[in-house]
């Protein structure tokens, strides 16, 4: 028996946003009387971090502390619509409604701290920590809560924004396929490491190595959470799952997790990652949504790190041992290939 | 251990890194709810006399209803009803006729034909999930088997079976016109009679389950007012929200959704296979029920990432550059077409992957089989072809004897190539990605190779459209009288032609309806594009031929509306006597410590009350 390094290379880019267009997303935004700022949405957390990003977006178009920013989501009787959380729309659509939303309850409550400090609203500024000043004169100020409270008690006005967000759809020619597809594309490339037993056909991923470039982290910890879940799932995909072993025979479908293999968290393998931030123009603050690509890049490079390890290409997925072994025997033996 | 570094260094010169919330590792509102077991998903609300609904399910690949006989069912301890294809009002749906694209096509249960082993048929609700699950097994379905098919390219043979009566090909119809989605941009022809090599391979991906902790489902229960609330895991409210309100023919107010904590969704939880049953079974019963896929429904009825097989054929020239690359891909939609169809068209625009060829060509069909039908799963549309892309690139790499990475880099797209879909490319990154990663793995690359940019090298004849060959092959309903190749360009009895440089305009987002709506373009984070009022965004692709512009941010707000204070005169009402002396208006009501009352929990408002959000 003989164990072979193999090394794989792939790179890919990511559409972000759903790809006809059509699909709108709204956020409301108003004040608390005390100055919190609640974000009505109806987009869902499926874990990414949907309620973590709107409301970091949120406090940062009002200039207020995040942690004076609630998001409620997902109640149809109170949040507008949204068309979901797929096709790496959320951050991108969502957030774009949320600036635009968050933007115009700024506008209101910078109008209201103009009229109790007598100033034009043009010469006000945020500092983010809950006070609004004159722009050069940081003692003339009044706090974001006074401003609230002299707002709605005193003034009688709302703080408060209404945002949409949407591409309109995309025609597509029948004839040459030209088409709108998306707005933005993230970005990434990854080097697998991993090794092969010309015995038993077994693959084991010792080290990733990746760049991928998502706009901007509007989040670095989820993000490093998506990046780190989502390339373990790439590998999963690579050499474990399907709900059809014997595709396009139907036959020994899975039916629980212990024969719909997925690898465990003990087998996350070390992945280094580097994160590239190239904003893009229309989405929030240049971020891209980095939850869907980043598992995509680990399946053919995986693939090509068995070729380089054994020689044996498998063009059909998952890799199971059982298809490299075969494909060894085929070869009459590993044939470890050159690296260029 | 893992490890991640932020390259800030990289294009520095086109980001404003002074934003104080954006950029932080915020912790999420709700991790403490996530990591206590306290948040609450929708299998957490609790109902008194809460209904268990289980489904009769096809054994059978593809089999006609003869009839259905459920009066043993009606007569089992617990059963309070049994929901049969002629209850649900409006039986015909398909996903995406919320955004008008493609016909109904699936029923909610199906009581003519069955078309997938695990299709259902019959609903039963009863007190509980044991006695539901015993009183389906005591339905009786006479079916009539009927040949089936399973493989994408046997079922586009003319005798194949028919899956799906509503499209009678097997195929989805694209425009109305043709079997499949049609990309055309030069003349892959002419660039495989240029190239030094021709690189050929097919790839196949397989199904994959999206594999959620928490499998699908929803309750649904009757509010006041004849609405009915309805807790769900799905990723998209409003999608499962209109779907419902078309398959139950009701208007979207009776419906109160409510959602947004999920426990993995991963795609397979935009469907709305549950809201409807439940809303439905509520609706019937008076009561709330409960519908959920169990672990075996889940991984083998609920919708997987589809199968998809790709040929690829590419034209190399000696030096590695690609100068042409097709396509022929078939998406298993299994046996409805929930968004296959929507996935080939986001597929198509992703071609012919991240690099700029000359050349490019692609058929894409969206073929249906008797098996469970497929949906979106992370990278829909896009990780089938990725996969085959990126193993065909070695493939090429080897073939001309080359670095893999160099070959990318050399092929890679850039700020202002034209792309396939005749729009030109900006914001690229791929360059950069190659060299970062190749540097992390310590993979040696040329000088040449690392000193290129995404930024520089683009455009110019990049740029231009080509004129490009087109055909009509593959018109909808022709397969089914002869064979006939899936190729692009293959059996066309004539080929067209479209003059260089033909494009539309582009499709932008709409503008703000507001000018409040419009951040201050110095608080975006973009360097570039907001630097100042005066400045007008900067054309990121210089090369750029001059009819493209480049979507412009909306106009920025200049000046905000100069401060007028409101009217101070009281609107006098002529039908009234005018009092004489206006009494002195009250002091508006300014508490000292408003609201100070309440629950102080970090991120949480204090004016919720402690239960709303238990």
């Amino acid at each position: 028996m003989t164990v072979h390094k193999g090394r794989g290379f792939a790179c890919i880019n990511y559409p972000i946003g759903m790809n006809l267009g059509g699909d709108p997303s709204q956020a409301l935004v108003h004040s608390t009387p005390d100055g919190k700022f609640m974000v009505s949405l109806s987009a869902i957390d499926l874990g990414q971090g949907m309620k973590s990003v709107t409301r970091q977006i949120a406090a940062e178009t009002l200039g207020v502390p995040v942690a004076d920013v609630y998001v409620d989501t997902a109640d149809s009787d109170t949040g507008p619509h949204d068309m979901g959380s797929f096709a790496s729309r959320g951050t991108h659509r969502v957030g774009n409604a949320v600036i635009r939303a968050a933007a115009e309850a700024r506008a209101a409550m910078m109008e209201a701290a103009a009229e109790e400090l007598e100033v034009n609203p043009a010469d006000l500024d945020t500092d983010g920590e809950g006070n609004i000043h004159v722009k050069g004169a940081p003692g003339r100020s009044i706090t974001v809560a006074d401003t609230a409270i002299a707002a709605q008690f005193k003034q009688g006005k709302t703080l408060s924004g209404r945002g949409i967000f949407l591409i309109p759809t995309s025609e597509v020619d029948a004839d040459t396929g030209e088409m709108t597809p998306v707005s933005c594309f993230a970005h990434a490339a990854v080097v697998v490491d991993l090794e092969v037993d010309d015995e038993t056909g077994e693959v084991t991923v010792s080290e990733v190595n990746s760049a991928y470039e998502v706009g901007r982290a509007l989040n670095p910890k989820m993000v490093e959470q998506q990046l780190i879940g989502g390339a373990w799932m790439g590998i999963s995909h690579a050499l474990y799952e399907t709900t059809e072993p014997y595709y396009p025979n139907r036959s020994h479908g899975p039916q629980d997790y212990n024969t719909y293999l997925m690898p465990g968290p003990g087998d996350v393998v070390p992945h280094h990652i580097a994160v590239l931030e190239r904003p893009a123009e229309d989405a929030p603050f240049g971020g891209k949504g980095p939850g869907e690509m980043c598992a995509n890049p680990l399946l053919p490079a995986v693939a090509n790190a068995i070729y380089n390890a054994v020689g044996v290409r498998c063009d059909t997925l998952p890799i199971t041992p059982e298809k490299v072994l075969r494909g060894i025997q085929a070869n009459g033996g590993a044939q470890p290939r050159e690296m260029f | 251990m893992s490890s991640i570094e932020f390259r800030k260094d990289l294009f520095a010169d086109e980001r404003d890194d002074t934003l104080k919330e954006i950029g932080k590792p915020t912790i999420r509102q709700d991790i403490l709810g996530h990591v206590t077991g306290r948040s609450p998903y929708f299998d957490d609300h609790l109902f008194d006399g809460l209904l268990h609904m289980r489904c009769v399910r096809s054994p059978h690949h593809h089999a006609r209803i003869r009839s259905i006989d459920t009066s043993a069912a009606d007569r089992m301890p617990g059963v309070r009803r049994v929901i049969r294809p002629e209850d649900v009002p409006n039986n015909l749906n398909t996903l995406l006729s919320l955004i008008n694209f493609g016909k109904d096509d699936e029923a909610l249960l199906q009581g003519k034909k069955v078309a997938y082993v695990g299709e259902p048929v019959v609903a039963i609700i009863a007190e509980t999930e044991r006695q539901a699950r015993d009183a389906v097994a005591v339905v009786r379905v006479d079916y009539e088997v009927l040949p089936h098919v399973l493989d994408v390219e046997e079922a586009l043979e003319p005798n194949a079976p028919v899956v799906s009566e509503t499209y009678p090909n097997n195929t989805f119809d694209y425009h109305d016109l043709y079997d499949h989605q049609k990309l055309r941009f030069g003349d892959v022809d002419k660039g495989f009679a240029e190239a030094d090599h021709i690189v050929e391979g097919r790839y196949q991906m397989s199904p994959i389950e999206q594999a959620p902790t928490e499998t699908c489902g929803a309750i649904a229960a009757p509010e006041t007012n004849n609405r009915f609330v309805c807790y769900t895991s799905t990723q998209a409210l409003f999608f499962s929200l209109g779907t419902t309100a078309k398959l139950l023919n009701m208007p979207s107010s009776q419906l109160h959704f409510i959602g947004g904590t999920v426990g993995g969704g991963f795609g397979g939880k935009v469907d709305s296979l549950h809201e409807p049953l439940a809303v439905l079974g509520s609706k019937l019963t008076g009561a709330p029920v409960k519908f959920t896929f169990d672990r075996a429904e889940e991984m083998q009825v609920g919708a997987p990432r589809g199968a998809e097989r790709w040929f690829i054929k590419d034209g190399v020239m000696n030096d590695g550059r690609i100068v042409a690359r097709q396509f022929t891909g078939f998406f298993d939609s299994g046996a409805y077409t929930r968004l296959s169809s929507y996935a080939i068209i986001k597929g198509t625009g992703h071609l012919p992957g991240p690099y700029s060829i000359p050349n490019v060509a692609s058929n894409v069909y969206c073929v249906y089989t008797n098996r469970t039908p497929a949906t979106a799963m992370r990278g829909f549309g896009i990780t089938g072809v990725d996969f085959s892309i990126e193993c065909h690139m070695d493939k090429v790499a080897e073939t001309v004897r080359m670095n893999p990475i160099e070959l990318r880099i050399l092929n890679s797209y850039r700020d202002g190539d034209m792309k396939a879909h005749r729009r030109l490319a900006k914001n690229t990154a791929l360059i950069e990605c190659c060299q970062v990663a190749a540097g992390k793995a310590k993979w040696p690359i040329s000088a040449d190779a690392a000193a290129q940019s995404s930024l520089q090298g683009g455009g110019g004849d990049r740029a231009i459209i080509p004129e490009t060959v087109t055909d009509q092959a593959g018109r909808i309903g022709e397969r089914r009288r002869s064979k006939i190749p899936t190729a692009p360009g293959e059996g066309a009895t004539s080929k067209g032609r479209v003059a260089a440089g033909s494009s539309v305009a582009p499709i932008v987002a709409v503008p703000p309806q507001r000018d409040d709506m419009v951040i201050d373009p110095s608080r975006t984070g973009h360097r570039k594009a907001g630097a100042g009022p005066a400045v007008p965004p900067v054309q990121a692709t210089p090369q750029a031929p001059p009819r493209y512009t480049p979507p412009t941010p909306a106009a920025p707000v200049q000046t905000i509306p100069s401060y007028t204070p409101p009217p101070a005169a009281p609107v006098v009402q002529p039908s009234q006597p005018a009092p004489a002396v206006q009494p002195p208006a009250p002091e508006p009501y300014q508490p000292s410590e408003p609201f100070q009352k309440g629950i102080k929990r970090p991120g949480v408002s204090r004016f919720i009350s402690g239960t709303r959000r238990r």
